[in-house]
């Protein structure tokens, strides 16, 4: 009986696939009926496993278990329920309030974690002696990397027109961009083809067994 | 001038045909260990038995032809070396990506034992400002483990207060939240080593966090690095019998690039004329 | 008046989050730790939210019959699917209200809410996915011309790339003697991606951390106010 089932699964699995993949020929009903359920069963997901995940051990849990002791949790609980009632236009600005602390508590966290991981380790981490290696091409890497950054910036101060200094290290800092645009663009083709390869490994091993 | 306007549905079909092909009949190109394959694997190598390590996994099954194969070979690794995997997942599908590992892998290791050497905390929202809490209390963010038991009832957390206790963290990312939280938070905040397994879109942008701070202490990057990954653990799975295919798609798409160009320059000449 | 109290608690909780960096102490300190805890609970409604909103929208098309309402049909059908399978039996490690769905399980090998996540939502999603491969080789064909020195150099930088993430990139310059090894593709590939990409990714990290450190500061000072619907 579960083999069926799995044979059955299988076979869903595939004609999902096809049904998907029909769109590259061009859009069709297969394909729309396709991306509905893929949205409808994604909603459901997140919406299920947020109650289970989140909901229940981190709240509903803790007030059941002891609501004198726990009264605290009362507050996110309201709070949350603020939060949604932003589905009734009338009680939008209930929203505010849950909204608010959320954003206050994410701006301050990013100026902290952005400041000290993103400009502050990011600059010392370009603070190098490239003539202390011994080895030419880490030396030339690390003058690389000292002009790259710096022209880089400059290219991205749009307050002063790029002319004279300025826009000829900018026009340095575009090429570094793009070198590292074009590294960027290499990595995508890799990301986008391994996805074809998870699906083809699927279709050829799984459902019609040319893979061993 | 008709060359240029090639109906891509050809070209489709091409890249079908170029990538499902060497599945099929594989070519055997060789593979070479990476230093930043090595550079993880390093790590993970070095770190005492039974030290506490997290796995998070910040994924969901659209990244997991990349992602996946990093995540068996991982954990495989850190439970040989005895280490105590404490899985977690910042993106909802990223809880059931671990169950699936764990199920599949206890197959081949019977020493992989739930509650002992391995453990599901399942997901969690909020991305940095979660870890930031993980800083102060581990058991306040996590009273349960995934299947809604206590944590207080698995002997192996006993010594977790907060991700200070953990050796290091290895983030299998897909994008936000994810590593770079981890970074931020994890390292920059509280200096629990990280290590990153990111898709390959990703990657460029962690490069520069691999740096003398050891803002990141390794990273894999797509399936190359995961099947280099595979290698060094001597597990082969999908992401090395992926490669050949890999190889010959980008070859394609790199003569897709060289046509594609000289078909331009043929018809700019011509208006030129 | 609407806006005072909201734009005053992030003010407070943007300071306290400072605040408490730099004075790790109580009460700081554990004020911040229960905020963290109430960050994560509200962000689980907010995900309520989002799929409530889901459902009205769609319900809306079909009431009014616009546009492609049939589909919302199915959408809405998917939906109500696989949130009642997770209610009532339950997911992969948590019970439902069915219980842990034992007999469900012998004659289906998983409970009906994983059998969907495992064999339907999964391909729908990474076949979703796949679909950029087959944009990203025609894209390449058609969009990606050296017309000028920027444009050639990231040409050049991305076939480099290409081709020392492969093993046919390894095999095609490992018959190099050991003197020329840093003509070998892969060593090149590593060479772009440590050095000129890191560069480059640099200045964008750096430039995009002041912006984040620009505009959190404006939000919790309560001039950026778009949140609320106010002007800035």
């Amino acid at each position: 009986m579960i083999n069926l089932w799995t044979s059955v699964g299988i076979w869903l699995g595939a004609l999902s696939t096809l049904a998907i993949w029909s769109f590259l020929y061009k859009d069709n009903p297969f394909y729309k009926i396709a991306e509905q359920i893929f949205v409808g069963v994604s909603a459901a997901y997140w919406l299920v496993y947020t109650i289970y995940n989140i909901l229940i051990p981190n709240l509903f849990s803790k007030l059941i278990a002891d609501p004198k002791g726990n009264w605290v949790y009362y507050i996110p609980g309201v709070l949350g329920l603020m939060m949604v009632l932003r589905v009734i236009p009338k009680f939008e600005k209930a929203s505010f309030y849950p909204l608010s602390l959320l954003i206050g508590t994410t701006a301050g966290i990013s100026l902290l974690r952005f400041l000290k991981s993103d400009v502050l380790a990011q600059t010392t981490a370009t603070m190098l002696n490239p003539f202390a290696n011994a080895n030419i091409a880490v030396m030339i890497g690390q003058i690389i990397i000292i002009i790259g950054t710096i022209t880089g910036l400059i290219y991205f101060y749009f307050s002063k027109k790029h002319q004279g200094f300025v826009g000829v290290n900018a026009r340095i800092g575009i090429i570094f961009l793009m070198i590292s645009f074009g590294a960027s663009f290499g990595y995508t083709v890799m990301a986008r083809i391994s996805l074809l390869i998870g699906r083809l490994q699927f279709l050829f091993g799984d459902w019609l067994h040319l893979i061993k | 001038m008709k060359f240029t306007f090639i109906d891509r549905r050809w070209i489709f079909l091409l890249i079908l045909l170029g990538v499902g092909l060497p599945l099929i009949i594989p070519l055997g190109f060789k593979l070479e260990v990476s230093p930043d394959a090595q550079m993880v694997y390093d790590v993970i190598q070095s770190t005492n038995e039974n030290r506490l390590v997290i796995v998070s996994f910040d994924y969901d099954p659209a990244s997991k032809p990349e992602l996946h194969p990093m995540g068996y070979a991982i954990i495989k690794h850190a439970i040989e070396k005895k280490h105590k995997v404490v899985c977690t997942a910042l993106w909802p599908m990223g809880s059931q990506m671990a169950d699936e590992i764990f199920h599949n892998l206890q197959k081949e290791m019977p020493e992989l034992i739930y509650g002992e050497n391995f453990i599901n905390l399942g997901y969690k929202v909020g991305g940095m400002v979660t870890i930031q809490a993980m800083g102060k209390d581990m058991r306040n963010v996590y009273p349960k483990d995934a299947s809604g038991k206590s944590i207080d009832d698995y002997p192996m957390l006993n010594n977790m207060k907060t991700i200070k206790d953990f050796a290091y963290v290895v983030s299998l990312s897909a994008g936000t939240p994810g590593l770079k939280d981890w970074i931020m938070v994890a390292k920059d905040k509280y200096g629990v080593s990280v290590l990153g397994g990111a898709t390959a879109v990703s990657t460029p942008a962690f490069k520069p966090y691999v740096n003398d701070q050891k803002q990141l202490n390794g990273l894999l990057g797509g399936l190359k690095n995961a099947a280099e990954y595979e290698y060094l653990v001597g597990r082969k799975g999908t992401a090395t019998a992926g490669m050949d295919a890999q190889s010959v798609a980008h070859l394609l798409i790199i003569a897709f690039i060289v046509l594609g160009n000289i078909a331009f320059f043929l018809n700019y000449k011509k208006v030129k004329e | 008046m609407n806006y005072v109290l909201p734009l005053i608690i992030t003010f407070l909780a943007g300071l306290l989050m400072l605040v408490s960096e730099f004075i790790p102490h109580k009460p700081f300190e554990s004020l911040v730790s229960e905020l963290e805890i109430w960050f994560m609970i509200i962000s689980g409604f907010a995900i309520v939210l989002g799929q409530i909103s889901l459902l009205k929208m769609n319900i809306f098309k079909i009431k009014y019959k616009s546009e492609g309402w049939k589909y919302c049909i199915v959408t809405l059908s998917a939906f109500f699917i696989m949130l009642l399978v997770g209610i009532l039996w339950g997911t992969e490690s948590q019970a439902g209200l069915l219980g842990g769905g034992e007999r469900i399980i012998q004659s289906i090998g998983e409970k009906p809410f994983d059998y969907i996540f495992k064999y339907i939502y999964q391909h729908l999603m990474a076949s979703m996915f796949s679909l950029l491969a087959f944009f990203i080789a025609s894209a390449a064909y058609r969009a990606f011309i050296a017309r000028t020195l920027e444009s050639a150099l990231l040409l050049v930088s991305a076939i480099i790339v290409m081709l020392g993430n492969t093993s046919v990139g390894t095999s095609m310059t490992s018959f190099l003697p050991q003197s020329l090894n840093f003509l070998h593709l892969p060593n090149i590939s590593k060479f772009i991606m440590d050095y000129p990409n890191t560069a480059g990714q640099r200045a964008i990290i750096i430039g995009a951390g002041l912006g984040i450190i620009g505009s959190s500061l404006r939000v919790i000072l309560g001039i950026e106010r778009s949140w609320i619907g106010g002007k800035k």
